[in-house]
């Protein structure tokens, strides 16, 4: 269902996928059970296929990979957090359409 | 291409207009919205959907409804509307990436999750601060949390998450609970659920760990400030309706509800309004879905060109007799 460009990221990939990445990093942070985040699943890849070879675009399933929602703290979700140079640089909690979520990582490309 | 009709909104009122719109051939377009399916989207087992003895999943039953609406040719797209020209007909409609004109608008654009308005609050959303128990319950294994409120929704969400949580506090403004009998009875008979009552949240803490420790309360009857140890709070206090998009262009009441007369009719001859959005009293699925099929109605007499007269006083001969309370 979702799109190949979309990478899943887990515990033991977060650090080289992520924190150590070049490009800027967009996580989403999800579960089956949340709604909302099986709502924002489709824009998750239409952003994967928009910004390909430009942002890593990565989601990450807090159900089975408990040590990095609980590295970050992650209380809600979906939770999407976009890091650059393997810091947090943008947080958008809930729900949020495409338009703002290129916005904020327009401002990181 | 002006299409007959476009529906704003996917809730139980949307996908019932775009239902009867839909077998009235109007071959309606419904543009879903971002919290797509509506606040159902985000409930657990519903009761009191007339015909499901045993009670349906909130998502489930939205599933079925789109599903309803599409199997008549209703025609939906994923999107969020960003502005409304209501200066027509034709009426302007804009997503992100379209723009629909069309004769007739209904709108069910719902209401959304009010918070309390604390900057500490607003700080601690995602990281403590919930509106959504089925979505963030699971993050509150064995800790005690807090609900606010003191209606249905508080209630539902108190005892969906005693679940997960090792202790409730529902804390409540007043000394009675708005929430209906039913819905009370079983949180007072939940062991994992107490009140505090007459409890005003003065502050979330604590901001600056980025988690929540603690809930500063104060007692409206006497005063008294005290100090509640949770580690996460789920606000359920009501909602707003989402009428940002007709601001200067539909009348509406001193909260932000759109108003409506003689059915669905909104101040604009054409433009009609269901649901949530419209309606602050009622604020059940099947009261939605009643109006959502009331609009399909007045929209489809609207583009027959039966003049509102005819209609009104078709309808006022049952009305008549009736008292419904409006406020």
């Amino acid at each position: 269902m979702a799109s190949e460009k979309v990478q899943t990221l887990t515990d033991t990939n977060f650090e080289q996928s992520v924190i150590k990445a070049a490009q800027p990093v967009v996580v989403d942070f999800w579960a089956e059970w949340c709604g909302p985040c099986r709502r924002l699943a489709p824009t998750i890849d239409e952003l994967a296929t928009d910004y390909d070879g430009r942002v890593v675009i990565g989601k990450l399933n807090v159900d089975e990979n408990p040590a990095t929602q609980s590295r970050f703290s992650i209380m809600g979700i979906p939770t999407v957090l976009i890091f650059k140079g393997g810091e947090i640089v943008e947080q958008i909690v809930g729900l949020a359409d495409k338009t703002a979520l290129k916005k904020l990582i327009d401002k990181h490309v | 291409m002006t299409r007959s009709v476009i529906i704003i909104g996917s809730g139980p009122a949307g996908l019932t207009a775009a239902l009867y719109s839909a077998r009235a051939n109007l071959r309606p377009l419904l543009i879903e919205g971002l919290e797509a399916g509506g606040q159902l989207m985000l409930t657990t087992l519903v009761e009191n959907w007339p015909g499901h003895r045993d009670g349906i999943m909130g998502p489930d039953l939205m599933a079925e409804m789109r599903a309803q609406a599409e199997r008549f040719g209703a025609e939906m797209i994923q999107g969020n509307v960003e502005a409304v020209d209501l200066t027509g007909p034709p009426f302007t409609v804009r997503t992100a990436t379209a723009s629909y004109e069309s004769r007739a608008v209904i709108i069910a654009t719902g209401a959304s999750a009010r918070l309390l308005g604390l900057p500490s609050e607003r700080a601690l959303i995602g990281h403590g601060v919930s509106t959504c128990a089925t979505c963030d319950g699971f993050f509150f294994r064995g800790k005690p949390i807090a609900v606010i409120g003191g209606g249905d929704s508080a209630m539902e969400e108190a005892n969906f998450l005693t679940k997960f949580a090792s202790h409730v506090t529902v804390v409540h403004r007043r000394d009675t609970l708005r929430a209906s009998k039913i819905m009370q009875d079983k949180a007072f008979a939940n062991p994992k659920i107490s009140f505090e009552w007459n409890s005003e949240v003065e502050d979330v803490r604590d901001a600056g760990r980025g988690a929540v420790t603690s809930l500063e309360l104060r007692n409206s009857v006497t005063g008294a400030r005290k100090s509640l140890d949770v580690e996460g709070v789920f606000v359920a206090i009501g909602h707003t309706p989402n009428t940002g998009l007709f601001k200067g262009q539909l009348e509406m009441d001193a909260n932000g509800y759109l108003k409506t007369h003689s059915g669905s009719r909104t101040n604009i001859p054409g433009v009609f309004a269901c649901g949530d959005v419209q309606d602050h009293i009622y604020r059940q699925a099947i009261t939605a879905a009643g109006s959502g099929c009331m609009a399909a109605i007045d929209a489809e007499r609207y583009l027959d060109g039966i003049p509102q007269e005819a209609d009104e006083e078709e309808r006022g001969a049952s009305e008549r007799g009736t008292s419904v309370p409006r406020h």
